[in-house]
C-alpha cells in the first residue's frame, strides 16, 4: 500500500473490504494464508464472547465496571497482527483484542476488571504495558520505549493506542512531535470511535479528521476504515515497516465506531440516536470479515460452531476461576511502592495487620 | 583523591562519574545538552558521553517526563532535569499518575529507576514561578522519593544514590547555594543513603530540622545566639521522603524540644508532618510546643520582597530563644 495515495488533509481513507464484505482494493488483499485468515477471525469471536460475558456477568453483579469493545474488533486485532513477536504494545484501556493477539492472557484481563492490580502484571516475555486511564498519556510512555530503542541499537518497535478524545490532549500532542524530533518508532493508532464517554468526536477536534494532526509534526497520518481487518493490518505493517528501518513514527486513524457504552457505568442512548448506531451496525467489522471469509471459502460453518462454543465454555471457566480467588493479598497493597518498604510502610501494615489479628 | 567543588560542581561530577560506571544512564531536558543547563550542572557531559546520551529535548515537561518512563520501563536510566521546580506543573500527571505508580500498578513488573533533577527554592533575585519550594507536593505522593542536598558532599553522594535507586528519585537542588560554598570531597563515587538524616551539630536544649538552603541560614542564626548558653541539635533531614524519623524522634527525647524551619508555605507543609512525628514518637518528652518557621502561605514574591519571605537568621535565632525560653 502507498501513504501518499491518502492524503488526510484531502480527507481520504484507506480501505480493502466495504462494509459489505466486497473487495474494493484488489491489490491489497494482504498475503495471509488460510489458517491466518481464520486465527483473526477466531480473535474476534473470542472478543466478543468476552464482550458479551463480561456484560452479563456485569448486570448480574458478578462484575465490576467494564469498558466494551464491540465494533472495534478489527481496529484493535488488525494492528496488532501486524506486530513482531519483540514489538511493544502501550495500551489505553479499550483495546481487548490487541491484547489478545500479543498474548495476554483472559485471566490477566478479567482480573484487572474485577479488581485486581495482578491482572496488569504481564507474564514473562509479554510486552504489553499496563492500562493506562489518564487520558493519552500513555503516549509519551510509547514514544519513550522507541527512544530507548534508538539509543540502544534495537530493532523493536512500538504499537501504542489513543482514543478520539485523547487527540485533545497536550500529552498526545506532545509525544507525537517528540517520537518525530527523536525519529522513536512508534506507530500511533487512534482508534476513532467517535465517542469520548459522550462527548461527540465533532467537539474535540474542527479538523476535518484526526490523522491530519500527523502533518504539523511532520510524520506521515492516513485515516484507514477502522472496520476493515485488512485496511488496519496493511496500515499497521507498512507503518511498522518504515518505524522498524529507521524513518520514525507514523499516525494513523483507524475510523471505528463504539457499538457499546463508554463503560457499563454510563447509558449512550442518552447521547447518540438509534439511526446512527443501526447505520453503524451494518459496517460491524465482524459481519464483513465473515462474509470475507465465507465468500471464499476460508470458514468451516462446523468448525464455527464448535469453536464458538469451546471459546464459551473457556471463557466461563476463566471469570469463575478469578470469582472467588482474587481478593487482594494485604501486603501486596504496601509492598510494591518500593523496591523495599519504607519503615513508615512496615509500620502501617503491622499496625493494621495487629488490628486485623485482635491486638492494639 | 579530593577535589574541592561547590554544590552544583558536585552535582556535575556526580553525573560525570556514574555516566561512566554505568551506560545505561542517559541525561536530558530544556538546554542541558550544547549549553550544559542553565545553571551548568551538565556541562562538558555531550562533549564527554555523545549526543545519544546527553540531548536537548522540545520544551514540554509532561513529554520529558512521560519518555522518561518509557525509556525506565525499557532498560535505560533516564535523569531528567526540570529547568525549576516551579515548571514542573506540566509533569504533575506523568509524576503523580504513573511515576510514582508504575511499580504498583505492574506488582513489580515495572520499576522506574530515574531520577528527576530540579533546581528549586527562592533567594536568587529571579522572575516569577523560578522560586518555588515544591518538596512537599511531591512528598505525599506514594511511590515517589524526594531527596534535597544542603552541602557539596552530600549532594555527590546522595545523587549517586539516587542514580543507583531502583525506584524513581526526585532530586530537588538548593539553587540559593549552588555557589556559596565549597568543600573538599573525595574525586571517586561514593553513597550517602537516601532516607538518613544527619546530625550536624550534636547539642541537648533543642533540635532544629532544615534542608537546602535553609541550612546555612540555620548555622547563622546559632552563630547569633552563641554566646546565649543554648545548646542546639541541628538536624540536615536530607530525604524529605521518606523522613528520617528515627533520628528526629531520638534527638526530641533527648533535647524535649523542637523546631523546623523551612522555606516552602507554613500549612501542610513537610513541617506539618515533622511536628506530628514528634508528637507520636516523642510527646513524652516534650518541654515546649513543637514550633515550624516557614514561608508565608503566600505566593513567593518578586525579588523586591522575598527578603521577607524567606525566614532570616535572625528569625529563626528569635524563634529558637522563645522556644528555650517557654
Amino acid at each position: 500500500m502507498d501513504f501518499k495515495k491518502y492524503n488526510p488533509l484531502e480527507n481520504k481513507i484507506y480501505q480493502v473490504l466495504n462494509h459489505k464484505g466486497e473487495v474494493v482494493n484488489k491489490d491489497d488483499i494482504p498475503s495471509l494464508n488460510n489458517d491466518q485468515l481464520v486465527y483473526l477471525y477466531k480473535m474476534m469471536l473470542y472478543t466478543r464472547i468476552i464482550d458479551d460475558k463480561a456484560l452479563s456477568y456485569q448486570r448480574q453483579g458478578r462484575m465490576l465496571t467494564y469498558a466494551p469493545n464491540t465494533g472495534q474488533e478489527a481496529a484493535q486485532i488488525g494492528s496488532a497482527y501486524a506486530m513482531d513477536k519483540d514489538d511493544w504494545l502501550v495500551p489505553a484501556f479499550r483495546e481487548l483484542g490487541a491484547w489478545l493477539v500479543r498474548g495476554v492472557p483472559l485471566k490477566n484481563i478479567y482480573l484487572y476488571w474485577y479488581g485486581n492490580e495482578w491482572g496488569s502484571h504481564m507474564p514473562e516475555g509479554v510486552k504489553v504495558l499496563p492500562v493506562s486511564v489518564p487520558i493519552a498519556s500513555q503516549m509519551q510512555h510509547a514514544t519513550g520505549i522507541g527512544m530507548a530503542n534508538n539509543i540502544k541499537g534495537e530493532e523493536s518497535v512500538v504499537v501504542a493506542y489513543v482514543g478520539d478524545g485523547g487527540t485533545s490532549h497536550g500529552d498526545f500532542h506532545e509525544a507525537l512531535n517528540f517520537a518525530a524530533v527523536f525519529k522513536s518508532p512508534v506507530v500511533f493508532i487512534i482508534q476513532n470511535n467517535q465517542y469520548a464517554i459522550s462527548t461527540s468526536r465533532k467537539i474535540q477536534t474542527i479538523s476535518e479528521n484526526l490523522a491530519q494532526k500527523a502533518v504539523a509534526y511532520g510524520l506521515p497520518g492516513i485515516v484507514v476504515d477502522g472496520n476493515d481487518m485488512f485496511a488496519v493490518y496493511n496500515a499497521t505493517k507498512e507503518a511498522i515497516d518504515r518505524a522498524r528501518n529507521g524513518q520514525g513514527p507514523t499516525l494513523i486513524e483507524a475510523y471505528t465506531y463504539r457499538l457499546g457504552a463508554h463503560t457499563t457505568s454510563d447509558d449512550p442512548t442518552k447521547y447518540r440516536d438509534d439511526k446512527e448506531v443501526e447505520e453503524w451496525r451494518e459496517k460491524d467489522p465482524f459481519i464483513r470479515f465473515r462474509k470475507y471469509l465465507v465468500d471464499n471459502n476460508v470458514l468451516d460453518e462446523n468448525w464455527e460452531v464448535e469453536t464458538k462454543t469451546n471459546l464459551e465454555k473457556e471463557v466461563m471457566e476463566t471469570f469463575e476461576s478469578i470469582e472467588n480467588n482474587s481478593d487482594t493479598e494485604i501486603l501486596d497493597i504496601f509492598k510494591y511502592h518500593y523496591e523495599k518498604m519504607t519503615p513508615q510502610l512496615q509500620e502501617q501494615y503491622d499496625d493494621y495487620m495487629s488490628f486485623l489479628e485482635g491486638g492494639k | 583523591m579530593a577535589n574541592t567543588l561547590n554544590i552544583i560542581q558536585a552535582i556535575n561530577q556526580a553525573l560525570m562519574v556514574e555516566m561512566k560506571n554505568d551506560k545505561t544512564i542517559v541525561v536530558y531536558g530544556e538546554d542541558v545538552g550544547i549549553e550544559g543547563g542553565v545553571f551548568r550542572a551538565t556541562v562538558d557531559l555531550q562533549k564527554t558521553y555523545g549526543k545519544e546520551r546527553v540531548f536537548d529535548t522540545p520544551l514540554a515537561e509532561s513529554a520529558i517526563v512521560g519518555t522518561a518512563i518509557g525509556m525506565a520501563i525499557n532498560g535505560l536510566k533516564p535523569v531528567v532535569e526540570m529547568q525549576f521546580s516551579g515548571f514542573s506543573y506540566p509533569a504533575f500527571n506523568q509524576i503523580i499518575s504513573h511515576v510514582a505508580r508504575m511499580r504498583n500498578r505492574s506488582r513489580g513488573q515495572y520499576n522506574l529507576p530515574m531520577v528527576i533533577r530540579a533546581p528549586y527554592g527562592g533567594g536568587i533575585r529571579a522572575l516569577e514561578h523560578h522560586s518555588e519550594s515544591t518538596e512537599a507536593l511531591y512528598s505525599q505522593i506514594p511511590g515517589l522519593k524526594v531527596v534535597i542536598p544542603s552541602t557539596p558532599y552530600d549532594a555527590k553522594g546522595l545523587l549517586i544514590s539516587a542514580l543507583r535507586d531502583p525506584d524513581p528519585v526526585l532530586f530537588w537542588e538548593p539553587k540559593r547555594i549552588y555557589r556559596a560554598f565549597k568543600q573538599e570531597i573525595p574525586e571517586e563515587a561514593y553513597e550517602i543513603p537516601i532516607g538518613k538524616a544527619k546530625v550536624i551539630n550534636e547539642g541537648k536544649d533543642i533540635t532544629v530540622v532544615s534542608w537546602g538552603a535553609m541550612i546555612p541560614d540555620v548555622q547563622k542564626a546559632l552563630k547569633l545566639i552563641e554566646k546565649e548558653n543554648v545548646s542546639v541539635e541541628l538536624i540536615d533531614l536530607r530525604t524529605i521522603a521518606p523522613i528520617d524519623r528515627e533520628t528526629i524522634a531520638q534527638s526530641v527525647k533527648k533535647t524535649g524540644r523542637f523546631l523546623v524551619v523551612h522555606e516552602a508555605p507554613k500549612t501542610l507543609g513537610v513541617g506539618a508532618e515533622l511536628i506530628s512525628i514528634v508528637n507520636e514518637k516523642a510527646f513524652l518528652s516534650l518541654e515546649a510546643p513543637p514550633t515550624r518557621l516557614t514561608g508565608f502561605d503566600t505566593t513567593f514574591p518578586l525579588p523586591r520582597g522575598e527578603k521577607h519571605y524567606i525566614p532570616s537568621p535572625e528569625r529563626i535565632a528569635k524563634t529558637i530563644m522563645d522556644i528555650v525560653k517557654y
